[in-house]
């Protein structure tokens, strides 16, 4: 009967996710991995400056990091592989308003997902110059406008709407979560053309369906990854996004992130955001090891104000399965993890 | 009823579009070089002046409103940026100029004045070469509304907008260009509907146009050029065509070989031609995108390019330089970015 009940609540949880709630994950006795924080990685940030809302955190082939985040503009900042702040890119750059993601792909372009301006946004490595523009920047108005309200208006092939994530399979094609008013994942080919698509605006909770798609990451084969964050799943696409299976017991679905390697790792996030009754950010925030099957291998970490605890990992690094870079939305805070004896 | 234009309008767009316009092959180029960290956004205007230098005017940020106050204020957006003949960098102006909130054009005329047009300070403003300000038409609004207000035309009292007041004030304005006398007619625009002529020293001479369909009036006044005649060409965005009027804004006739177009240039020399491009809306990279040249008279003279991102492709242009025969600069709103074209 207790079994029962506690059945019952999961249920209703899975059926209405606030966006900041908690979801304890239901996967059982998985071990936890040990692991060491490395404090005080990043350093040399410039003085009197600041992080803010980590939004995004990326390695390039060289160990750079990228940091992109909700500062009194949105910024994205480069630092060497000793953790050292090396420039700031695109300084109050037209695409960028309100950060939601960094990523670096396998030539290491340099991608950032800006759900303020609706633009996912190619840089060269060097992040000099810019190479491609998706999205349509909204037009400047002559005053505020109000934010819409009733349902969302219908997706477009060209148009994002709050994107969050982007992702490349190994012909460079562009994958697109979008997004906070989309619920869909779309396909463009490596120039921005526009291919297929998964889900549309509406908001749901079925097969082919999301409820804000709020990252993604493509495996080798070319299957897609996506964090299904108000339905609190991993869904799996195949390359022509093609539904396959969902996983759906570690916990939120914040964000994913698929290792390098000939053997690949997708690790998952069950981020642990605030508003939540007491004792509740004991149950959360630990990320999760799976095999890509979905096969769960192993957990790390653990909700907390202070270093080395999670004030809510948002995007996190794996290229080296074995070391973590996450970048937290509520503690601006950028962290470095490496993970013993895990491979 | 609507629905039924609306597709009457389609109808006469694709058969306003010759299917048989030759290709004209041509190479592109990415050759203007900002600073380390200097990038473009949404850029509105491309120009050259007489040394080859090359304008940029371009949306570099969204305007800021101030809050607390009974009345927001509104500044910086748009970047006005110089090359040198090779694509070097120069300058920039505009994050300290009062009118530069949205890029819409830049245009150099024949003594190597630098020309701004800004879609939302509804301002057009008048640099020297040595980019000192000169002169001024129009004016910024002092504040800005709650909620934002539709773009909907200046009306006198009582008026429908765009209804076409007489007035030397402008909403949304889009373009200038001059005659050989150096008088300046300005296109307003999207909010407004018309044609503004001001003579050399800037003083308002007469206003053609209104919102609508017919000869006189304009869907959009999006682009506008002059030739050595003196006669006005005014792209008509939304009607899908050219209209061309005499000096005075007499109306005489209307291009509907060029697609929709949202800008033109016309080449300076014995023999001028008219390039016009029909730019894809922003939603939309798999039909469009393609500029035409043409005689004055609106023969197609040949077609180029298609919507898309990648060099030699094109995602909302917005302005076209045509100053040397057979090479052109574009100024791309969805691209980010400046091509630099070699007709063949």
């Amino acid at each position: 009967m207790k079994h029962h009940l506690a059945s019952a609540i999961a249920i209703s949880l899975l059926a209405a996710i606030p966006a900041s709630a908690q979801v304890a994950a239901t996967v059982q006795n998985v071990p936890d991995m040990p692991y060491q924080a490395v404090p005080g990685f990043f350093h040399g940030i410039p003085a009197g400056d600041y992080l803010g809302e980590m939004q995004g955190i990326a390695t390039n082939s060289k160990g750079h990091v990228f940091a992109f985040f909700r500062g009194p503009n949105t910024r994205l900042w480069e630092f060497d592989q000793t953790g050292k702040f090396v420039r700031e890119i695109g300084k109050d750059f037209y695409g960028f308003m309100f950060a939601h993601s960094v990523r670096v792909d396998r030539h290491d372009n340099i991608w950032t997902v800006d759900e303020g301006t609706n633009v996912v946004t190619k840089f060269d490595p060097t992040g000099s110059k810019v190479l491609l523009v998706i999205g349509h920047h909204p037009d400047a108005a002559m005053g505020p406008i109000a934010s819409p309200r009733g349902p969302n208006a219908p997706a477009e092939k060209y148009t994002l709407c709050r994107p969050t994530d982007v992702a490349w399979d190994m012909q460079d094609n562009i994958f697109i979560s979008d997004g906070y008013c989309n619920n869909r994942v779309v396909k463009y080919d490596k120039d921005g053309r526009f291919l297929a698509q998964n889900g549309s605006e509406k908001v749901g909770k079925g097969d082919n369906e999301y409820n804000l798609p709020h990252g993604l990451q493509v495996d080798r084969a070319g299957n897609v990854y996506v964090a299904d964050r108000g339905n609190a799943r991993y869904v799996v696409l195949d390359n022509n996004l093609k539904w396959k299976t969902s996983y759906n017991n570690v916990g939120s679905a914040w964000s994913a992130c698929i290792s390098n390697g000939q053997h690949q790792y997708l690790f998952a996030n069950n981020a642990n955001p605030n508003g939540n009754p007491p004792g509740s950010w004991s149950r959360t925030g630990q990320i999760y090891k799976m095999e890509l099957d979905g096969k769960v291998l192993g957990k790390f970490g653990n909700a907390g104000k202070l270093a080395p605890g999670f004030q809510v990992v948002h995007m996190f690094d794996c290229r080296d399965p074995d070391v973590i870079y996450t970048g937290e939305i509520e503690s601006w805070r950028m962290q470095k993890f490496v993970l013993k004896g895990s491979k | 009823m609507k629905r039924f234009a609306t597709l009457l309008l389609a109808a006469a767009a694709i058969v306003a579009v010759p299917a048989m316009a030759q290709e004209i092959s041509f190479t592109a180029s990415d050759p203007l070089q900002l600073p380390r960290n200097g990038f473009f956004g949404a850029v509105a205007g491309v120009a050259t002046d007489s040394k080859g230098h090359v304008f940029v005017y371009s949306r570099t940020g969204t305007p800021v409103a101030t809050l607390g106050g009974a009345r927001p204020f509104v500044r910086a957006g748009s970047v006005l940026t110089e090359f040198d003949q090779n694509g070097k960098y120069v300058r920039s102006v505009g994050q300290n100029l009062y009118g530069a909130l949205a890029a819409a054009a830049v245009r150099v005329d024949r003594n190597d004045n630098v020309w701004i047009v800004d879609t939302y300070s509804g301002m057009v403003i008048k640099f020297d070469p040595q980019l000192r300000i000169a002169m001024m038409l129009g004016r910024k609004p002092e504040s800005v509304e709650v909620p934002a207000q539709p773009n909907a035309g200046r009306a006198p009292a009582g008026a429908p907008a765009a209804s076409g007041m007489q007035s030397d004030l402008f909403e949304g304005p889009t373009d200038v260009a001059w005659d050989n006398d150096g008088n300046i007619f300005v296109a307003d625009g999207t909010g407004n509907a018309r044609v503004a002529k001001f003579d050399r020293n800037g003083v308002f001479v007469k206003s053609w146009g209104s919102r609508g369909s017919g000869n006189d009036q304009f869907s959009t006044a999006r682009s506008i050029a002059v030739d050595g005649a003196g006669n006005v060409y005014v792209a008509d965005r939304g009607n899908n065509r050219i209209q061309v009027f005499d000096n005075n804004g007499t109306f005489k006739s209307s291009i509907t070989t060029a697609g929709n177009p949202q800008a033109i240039c016309v080449s300076p020399g014995a023999h001028q031609y008219l390039y016009a491009s029909n730019s894809n809306p922003a939603n939309d990279l798999d039909s469009g995108g393609e500029i035409y040249k043409l005689e004055l008279n609106g023969t197609v003279v040949g077609r180029f390019g298609r919507a898309g991102r990648v060099l030699k492709e094109f995602n909302g242009v917005n302005a076209i330089d045509c100053r040397t025969a057979n090479q052109l600069y574009v100024a791309e709103m969805g691209n980010w970015r400046v091509q630099k074209l070699n007709l063949q």
